[in-house]
């Protein structure tokens, strides 16, 4: 019996992999030869997918791209035994893309069997949880603040700190919220988590539960992850049969418990208190703060909110030592960040490191370059409500501070890769399109705001009285920047500024003609 | 969320009632009823406000409130099947807008809006999590990447009937 690994992650999916692996199967079958399939989560490694692993005696052996029509010519090359084929890339764990990486948070992201409880515990899963138990709160939130992780949301604010406001609150009852709403275009760390290594995210929460004295968790996924949704939910069922969750987590007497529920398609209700309301069965609005979540938060009660990939790294934190984490990095960015490497490049994939790397070493060493090979004009960081980087910034290193310092956001890690044929007036108006479609309503320079300045990109990319409404244009991002609630208003000037400062060309009438 | 709209049922109050009571158990269970109802008819009829209403305590203006704010619920039904084309920068950088822009004009649609003979649905959606894949697609609970022209009308087609 020869074991072979076929992902099941969403991209994977995209490019063809349930077709790849009814081929394998069939053709298995046609030639009297007995293999087991192991649907698997993504490498990180988008390029390849649909990648096919076969363990041998070396270790696990890949193939990749793979179609369907490439199945056949694959067993004739003894893809049982690891054989040499055109699509071979040799033993998986030394292919230069991940050999570069230190992966903590996706070290086990497309290795195990995502629901398997002995793949996931023979991989040092549920140590966390356990030392979490061992130690007791306190010490479990000393780890956490002694890690230095930040948020990994967008905001980047200390967790160890968030949790211990929590549980400092007084309560009858505290949550633990899990934002997966990932709402950023260019990012995917979260899903890719979530179908490729669910268990992670179970103990993370479930540590958190342990650490604030919460019971009750919740995990709140955009309704465009419909993959994930379902892995989530038969891991939970998993563990909870299995005693990891519910009245008497790991025989320690303690209770945790989760749901997971699924957001309605609105961008904002990754907003953390937009996000609670909407869990209440509100709209999502944006609630004013204070009272902060951690003290109101769910239903009132003290809440700790934290993005997928902050739980994810809580159980190696724990079974590691926050000291240990926090070795990596740079500055005040400790541990690694899963930058996802998008858009229109060569390489895309997740690729996880310690901060510091250069946005220029992302883009063009690891990325290499873009799809369609032209020049690299602009790289989008951050989502939607990022800015544009244009390559004379690619000495930026990815840190919090430094990209701040540029008037950038690291976010939720995207990185977005546009080639020389984009406009960058047609970005900025996105930009504001985007604000109008998603804002929540609650403040007029967000709501209002984000409309009149797609009106006044469109008169600017018409030529009519471009420098004054150049002008209006700037004078309306501050409004928006200052005015506004949060920070989709609050930030969706920057990817129009940086394009109007770093872009300029593509807003001179000239331009506006030439492209009409 | 996507769905095979072949799949729906047609709209029955009773079956509304049993799906509602089904989730009154749940903390905070209007999310939760409103997809359940249009997984079932493959949209939010205006007739189940009232009764959510009822079962929630809460006014219909409160129900409507929620339920047009979501871009996820429709308010009637849509075609057979649902082609969401994604619109997020990553896709826009791999000519997404070019894409959708022919296609829609191909088939004489505006975004949101159904073919004549109630086929197909076009609706936009902002990234789903396929970027390093752009440009992206579903298409009732297949997603698509690296998607082209042809690839689009293949799968657009194979599904048609
Ligand atoms: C408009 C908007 C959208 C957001 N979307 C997300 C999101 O999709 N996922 C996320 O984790 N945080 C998102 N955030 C940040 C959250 O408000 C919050 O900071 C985060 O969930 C806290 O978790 P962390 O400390 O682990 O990062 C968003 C914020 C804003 C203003
Ligand atoms: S900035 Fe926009 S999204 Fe944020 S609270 Fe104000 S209106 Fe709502
Ligand atoms: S509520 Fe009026 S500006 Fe924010
Ligand atoms: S922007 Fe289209 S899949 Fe992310």
């Amino acid at each position: 019996m020869t074991r072979l690994f076929i992902p099941k992650d969403a991209a994977a999916l995209a490019l063809g992999a349930e077709k790849v692996a009814a081929k394998v199967l069939a053709e298995a079958q046609a030639r009297g030869v007995d293999v087991e399939i192991v649907r698997t989560g993504s490498r990180g490694m988008l390029f390849l997918e649909p990648l096919i692993e076969v363990e041998t005696a070396e270790g696990r052996v890949g193939y990749g791209p793979v179609k369907a029509s490439d199945v056949s010519s694959l067993f004739d090359a003894g893809l049982l035994n690891g054989g040499a084929h055109a699509l071979g890339i040799g033993r998986v764990e030394d292919h230069p893309y991940l050999k570069r990486q230190t992966r903590l948070t996706f070290a086990r992201c497309g290795i195990v069997d995502p629901v398997s409880l002995a793949d996931y515990a023979a991989l040092d899963g549920w140590k966390g949880l356990a030392r979490a138990i061992e130690i007791g709160p306190a010490a479990t939130i000393a780890e956490v603040t002694a890690s230095g992780l930040r948020g990994r949301g967008g905001a980047g604010f200390p967790t160890g700190i968030k949790w211990k406001t929590v549980s400092e609150a007084p309560a009858d009852r505290r949550y633990i919220v899990c934002n997966a709403d990932e709402g950023d275009s260019g990012t995917f760390a979260d899903r890719m988590i979530i179908e490729g290594d669910p268990f992670a995210l179970i103990e993370g929460m479930a540590i958190a539960g342990v650490a604030v004295g919460a019971t009750r968790g919740y995990v709140y996924c955009r309704s465009e992850y419909p993959h994930a949704i379902k892995t989530f939910n038969e891991a939970i069922a998993v563990a909870r049969a299995a005693g990891y969750l519910g009245p008497n987590i790991l025989g320690s007497g303690l209770a945790f418990d989760l749901e997971m529920r699924t957001g309605a398609g609105a961008y904002v209700c990754g907003e953390e208190t937009a996000l609670l309301d909407s869990l209440e069965g509100k709209r999502g609005i944006v609630r004013a703060k204070p009272p902060l979540p951690a003290h109101k938060g769910l239903f009132g009660r003290p809440t700790v909110i934290n993005n997928v990939l902050s739980l994810v790294a809580v159980p190696h934190i724990l079974a590691k030592g926050g000291e240990f984490y926090a070795s990596f990095g740079m500055g005040r960015s400790r541990g690694t960040m899963p930058i996802q490497i998008a858009g229109n490049v060569r390489f895309g994939g997740l690729f996880e490191t310690a901060f510091g790397l250069s946005l220029g070493e992302i883009v063009e060493d690891i990325g290499g370059g873009t799809r369609s090979g032209r020049p690299i004009r602009a790289v989008q960081c951050g989502g939607p409500l990022g800015a544009y980087l244009p390559v004379s910034q690619f000495d930026t290193p990815f840190d919090y501070e430094a990209f701040s310092k540029k008037d950038a956001l690291i976010g939720h890690g995207g990185v977005v890769v546009f080639d020389d044929t984009v406009d960058m007036a047609q970005m900025a108006r996105f930009a504001m399109e985007f604000c109008a479609i998603e804002s929540c309503g609650k403040c007029t320079p967000c709501r209002i705001g984000s409309t009149r300045g797609v009106e006044t990109v469109d008169r600017i990319r018409a030529g009519v009285k471009v420098e004054e409404n150049i002008a209006l244009l700037e004078d309306l991002c501050n409004t928006m920047k200052f005015g506004s609630l949060c920070a989709l208003g609050g930030f969706a000037p920057y990817p129009v500024t940086s394009a109007l400062r770093h872009f300029p060309e593509d807003f001179a009438p000239r331009h506006a003609i030439a492209a009409e | 969320m996507g769905g095979t709209m072949s799949g729906a049922s047609n709209w029955n109050a009773e079956r509304a009632a049993q799906i509602i009571n089904e989730h009154l158990g749940l903390e905070g269970p209007m999310l939760p009823i409103l997809h359940a109802l249009q997984d079932e008819f493959g949209y939010v009829s205006a007739d189940a406000v009232p009764m959510i209403a009822k079962a929630l305590n809460l006014s219909r203006a409160e129900v409507h409130g929620v339920t047009s704010f979501y871009h996820d619920f429709r308010h009637e039904p849509a075609g057979r099947h649902v082609l969401k084309l994604c619109r997020g920068e990553s896709c826009q950088s791999m000519g997404s807008e070019e894409l959708a822009r022919k296609f829609l004009a191909g088939r004489g649609l505006e975004w949101g809006g159904t073919t004549a003979d109630g086929d197909l649905t076009v609706e936009a959606i902002y990234c789903l999590g396929l970027c390093a894949c752009s440009p992206a697609a579903m298409l009732d609970d297949e997603l698509i990447g690296r998607l082209d022209a042809e690839t689009l009308a293949e799968a657009v087609d194979t599904v048609s009937i």
